[in-house]
């Protein structure tokens, strides 16, 4: 019989398999060659997915248009096309130096992010970017509608969607949700058309310019609500929370003042 | 064991004699869930077929080596790590298809289907004969699979692969959809036809009645 085998991974694999060494290793192995897989794979097939979420996020913005009431005609009328404008949300104004193509990598960078304190963060999100990409739809020079990326925590994630508001400001045009990870069934219902639809036509704000928008507990009886999703009320009141958020002073609300004064 | 493998009947035996699904049942929650209509059925059965094969592949190949203390770790390891590289194939390369798959192409890990085969087959054969095995009974799901989602498909919708094959009543034609097909409970019916005709037909599947008293001690299930 030859002398014990010099090779370190012969020796190894020539232990009993009840060896506490062997199955230590066999773990270690198997665990570190599937963590490459599966990270490789991660990371060589972000781009092609991101390139994909960014497809689906413009369909979904052009089928909101679409579904809103009047617009499908209006799109025609203004050549059919939204245009883009990247807004600074401190000053409500458009942003000079930043596009919309380089508003990726601006966002990048944590100094183009406001902490947000706990009192003024009732969407949940910690942190604002100081910049969004908004859709604007002109009617001669007057702003008929502008198209709004709203986020915020929902129930079991961050929840996102697009909120279309009329050209006076104040009237909800419609919402779509992009991205949400809500209950199967339940709170996963703020993605189907059947809800959404009680959203146009409500209104955000009354007379004196407070907001009083909500999601309702059942049917919505107000015309500042829009209809409740059994059985989710968290997730409703996670809705309510982001658009009074966004719609407010540390939102939107500079740039839906600034349209209203005509600046756009 | 040693040596001959009879390639022709690993391969065909759980296409139907030894189906998995109508057998066997097993992977029932996927094979509800997914058959809604035939392109998800396919993809489906794709995915499961793929990571089948390949994860017996991989578990054969180390079968000599695998402590038997973490043995169903070590499976259950490969099988979610494939699970995930399909997943994200998916949906960088199918983002329609994998939307409406959703969660259940991750669920593939715990699809007892999948463990089953590497536990009962992989673990004690060669490479070669158990991707083979694995394959065919890839194969016997993915056939289930595309039944139930051809017949639900046609009878909830009137159409195949999205293209119209009855005309529908609110168009004119004869058909009317039944919307019940849609729904989970059609394909436990759509199933559990399946599993009759099958058992009518080859009547050596039939098991015999549960409430025999057993002639010895064994515990039932």
């Amino acid at each position: 019989m030859a002398g014990p085998d010099r090779n370190p991974w012969r020796r190894f694999l020539a232990l009993p398999n009840e060896s506490r060494t062997k199955t230590l290793i066999v773990a270690f192995l198997v665990s570190a060659i599937c963590a490459a897989l599966v990270s490789g794979a991660t990371v060589i097939l972000r781009p092609i997915q991101a390139a994909n979420r960014a497809a689906e996020q413009q369909a979904r913005i052009e089928s909101l248009v679409r579904g809103i009431p009047g617009m499908s005609a209006l799109l025609e009328q203004s050549g059919g096309t939204l245009s883009t404008v990247v807004v600074n949300l401190e000053t409500g104004r458009a942003a000079r130096d930043v596009t919309p193509e380089s508003l990726a990598a601006a966002l990048d960078d944590p100094g183009n992010w406001s902490a947000l304190d706990s009192g003024g963060d009732i969407a949940g999100l910690g942190h604002r970017p100081d910049f969004a990409q908004v859709f604007l739809l002109r009617e001669g020079d007057q702003v008929s509608l502008v198209l709004l990326p709203i986020a915020g925590q929902g129930y079991n994630g961050r929840i996102e969607a697009i909120l279309a508001l009329r050209g006076d400001m104040n009237t909800v045009a419609g919402i779509a949700v992009t991205r949400h990870s809500e209950t199967p069934g339940l709170g996963g219902r703020i993605d189907e058309a059947s809800w959404q639809s009680s959203w146009p036509g409500t209104e955000v704000r009354d007379s004196e310019g407070t907001i009083r928008f909500s999601v309702a507990r059942g049917p919505a009886s107000t015309s500042y609500e829009v209809d409740g999703i059994t059985g989710a009320t968290r997730t409703s009141n996670a809705v309510t929370r982001m658009v009074r958020f966004w719609l407010g002073p540390e939102g939107y609300g500079p740039l839906i003042e600034a349209i209203r004064r005509g600046e756009f | 064991m040693a040596g001959r493998f009879d390639f022709w009947s690993i391969l065909t035996d759980p296409l139907v004699r030894q189906n998995p699904v109508t057998l066997q049942i097993l992977g029932l929650c996927s094979a509800l869930a997914v058959t809604t209509s035939l392109p998800t059925a396919l993809t489906m059965s794709a995915a499961l077929t793929v990571v089948m094969t390949l994860s017996a592949g991989a578990v054969s190949l180390i079968r000599r080596h695998i402590p038997d203390t973490i043995r169903l770790i070590v499976q259950i390891v490969i099988i979610a790590s494939l699970v995930i590289v399909i997943d994200q194939l998916l949906r960088a390369y199918l983002a329609e298809i994998s939307r409406a798959l959703s969660v259940y192409v991750a669920l593939i890990t715990t699809n007892c289907l999948v463990l089953g085969r590497t536990e009962a087959f992989a673990r004690h054969n060669p490479p070669v004969p158990a991707m083979v095995d694995a394959f065919g009974n890839g194969l016997g799901y993915s056939l289930v699979l595309t039944v139930i989602g051809a017949a639900r498909e046609l009878f909830g919708k009137g159409e195949l692969m999205g293209y119209q094959v009855f005309a529908l009543s609110d168009q004119g034609g004869w058909f009317t959809p039944l919307p019940l097909m849609l729904l989970a409970p059609s394909a436990f019916f759509l199933l559990g036809l399946l599993v009759w005709a099958i058992r009518s037909a080859l009547p050596e599947q039939a098991e015999a009645p549960e409430h025999e008293p057993p002639p010895t001690g064994e515990p039932a299930e």
